[in-house]
């Protein structure tokens, strides 16, 4: 009990709250490097699935990058993509470059996979009539397509979004200012309060992602789907079904 | 990097060998305890779960939850009660192999045919036999797909508890390349995860080929 009475003191200490990389600025530090790496995630992941989900060619590739993608661990992307940054850049220190790229690598897959699966399962009956009222290819991506995949794309995005959050802080580990500077300063210091505190806070950033998502999940659902649609196709997590497949 | 010197070293591998092949016998040795107990503790509850299929929701519930804590605070959660040990890994290490090896057991389950369990029954079989001699062998592909994703994913995880010193190829990765700046001992670390993630891989597809030879057909 003294011991979570002593994390509830951390969290208001007010040596938490002023000076350089107080607790505010590293919370906004973890989010800002999260949100930026989801942003170039999407920005690589999105035109991959679409063009696969839409053309329906690829989806081999898709599903290599899906797996390569599972193998190598987190702190594997990172630990590539430090010495070469630093090598690039012929500087030590420089943690945000490779922490984006290791981050976009965890996010990539999960995006590709949920946005081609999406698109995939689109009722062909649904592209037949949009061809059939003369709607040109990107048209029928932008308004068949696209709206009636959505929960699934979104579903991928969700998943995407709360591994990199959850990541995040291991990028402390190449000089990236997020929470994980707690966690690592307090496992050298053997403080076991600080890393405690911290470790909430990374779980309840997570956790809010994860809200905030399928939050976003629901909103991006069409009515015209109905919601049992949604929950049905959005629900299910389709690495699960993948896991059941690949036998 | 530190400046002058080379990108990769071999000459470190080699005065290192030793010292790989310790790391990578810490990192097969956590792995495989950490599998072993998800698998058994995942089994009692799928057994659960084919006498109650009530209980699957729950059980789905809770290793879900436990699998949506980020890694790096779950390592260190645990630090004030059972301190910097392998004990502490291990704990969330298993915990994260559940809702793999929970959820393919169960679809595994589900998987047999419902006529199948009939003739089974129709022809004497104890609920024992059934198990042993139908179910497992048809819920087989699905148990390792899952055994192998489960796998994969905590030779990942494994590096992470480098942090809480629990040794393994994370510490080549972390403590001796990101924290010295030597990128050698990084690369070596991250191509063996991947080298021996791929090889587990490829072994347990053997095992099971080996093992239900009838669904080679199928699963390949």
């Amino acid at each position: 009990m003294e011991f979570l009475r002593d994390v509830a003191a951390w969290y208001v200490d007010p040596h938490q709250w002023g000076g350089r990389n107080a607790l505010p600025d590293l919370v906004g530090g973890t989010l800002l490097l999260a949100a930026a790496s989801l942003a170039v995630a999407l920005l690589i992941a999105m035109p991959i699935g679409l063009y696969i989900g839409h053309t329906g060619r690829g989806a081999q590739a898709a599903v290599a990058i899906a797996n390569i993608g599972r193998a190598v661990p987190s702190l594997g992307w990172m630990g590539i993509a430090y010495p070469i940054t630093t090598g690039l850049f012929a500087r030590a220190g420089s943690g945000l470059m490779p922490a984006i790229i290791a981050l976009a690598a965890l996010g990539i897959p999960p995006i590709v996979t949920n946005t081609y699966a999406g698109l995939r399962e689109v009722d062909p009956d649904l592209r037949e009539a949009g061809r059939g009222v003369g709607m040109t290819e990107g048209q029928l991506l932008r308004r068949v397509e696209v709206p009636v995949a959505l929960p699934v794309i979104m579903a991928g995005i969700r998943s995407s979004a709360v591994a990199i959050v959850a990541t995040t802080p291991l990028m402390s580990l190449v000089g990236a200012d997020t929470l994980g500077d707690y966690i690592i300063s307090g496992l050298n210091l053997s403080d076991e309060v600080e890393v405690f505190a911290a470790a909430l806070l990374v779980i309840v950033a997570a956790l809010s992602t994860e809200l905030l998502f399928a939050w976003l999940e629901r909103r991006a659902t069409s009515p015209g789907l109905g919601r049992d649609a949604g929950e049905i196709i959005g629900g299910r997590p389709l690495d699960a079904q993948a896991i059941g497949s690949e036998g | 990097m530190r400046e002058g010197q080379p990108f990769f070293r071999v000459d470190w591998l080699v005065d290192n060998a030793d010292q790989l092949a310790r790391r990578v016998g810490e990192q097969l040795y956590i792995t495989l305890i950490a599998i072993a107990v998800g698998f058994v503790i995942s089994f009692g509850l799928a057994l659960l779960v084919r006498r109650y299929p009530r209980l699957a929701g729950p059980f789905l519930g809770i290793a879900g939850i436990l699998y949506a804590i980020p890694s790096i605070a779950a390592f260190v959660l645990l630090i004030p009660i059972t301190h910097l040990s392998l004990l502490t890994a291990e704990i969330v290490l298993v915990s994260y192999t559940l809702v793999m090896l929970v959820r393919n057991m169960i679809a595994g389950f589900r998987a047999v045919p419902a006529d199948v369990l009939e003739a089974a029954d129709g022809m004497g079989y104890t609920n024992a036999q059934r198990l042993w001699r139908v179910e497992l062998p048809i819920a087989l592909p699905i148990i390792v797909a899952g055994v192998r994703i489960a796998t994969v994913t905590t030779m990942g995880l494994v590096t992470i508890a480098a942090l809480i010193g629990s040794g393994g190829l994370g510490y080549l990765i972390v403590n001796l390349g990101i924290l010295r700046q030597f990128p050698t001992a990084t690369i070596s670390g991250v191509v063996l995860v991947v080298g021996l993630s791929a090889l587990i891989d490829w072994g347990l597809v053997i095992v099971q080929r080996r093992l239900t030879p009838w669904s080679r057909a199928q699963v390949a």
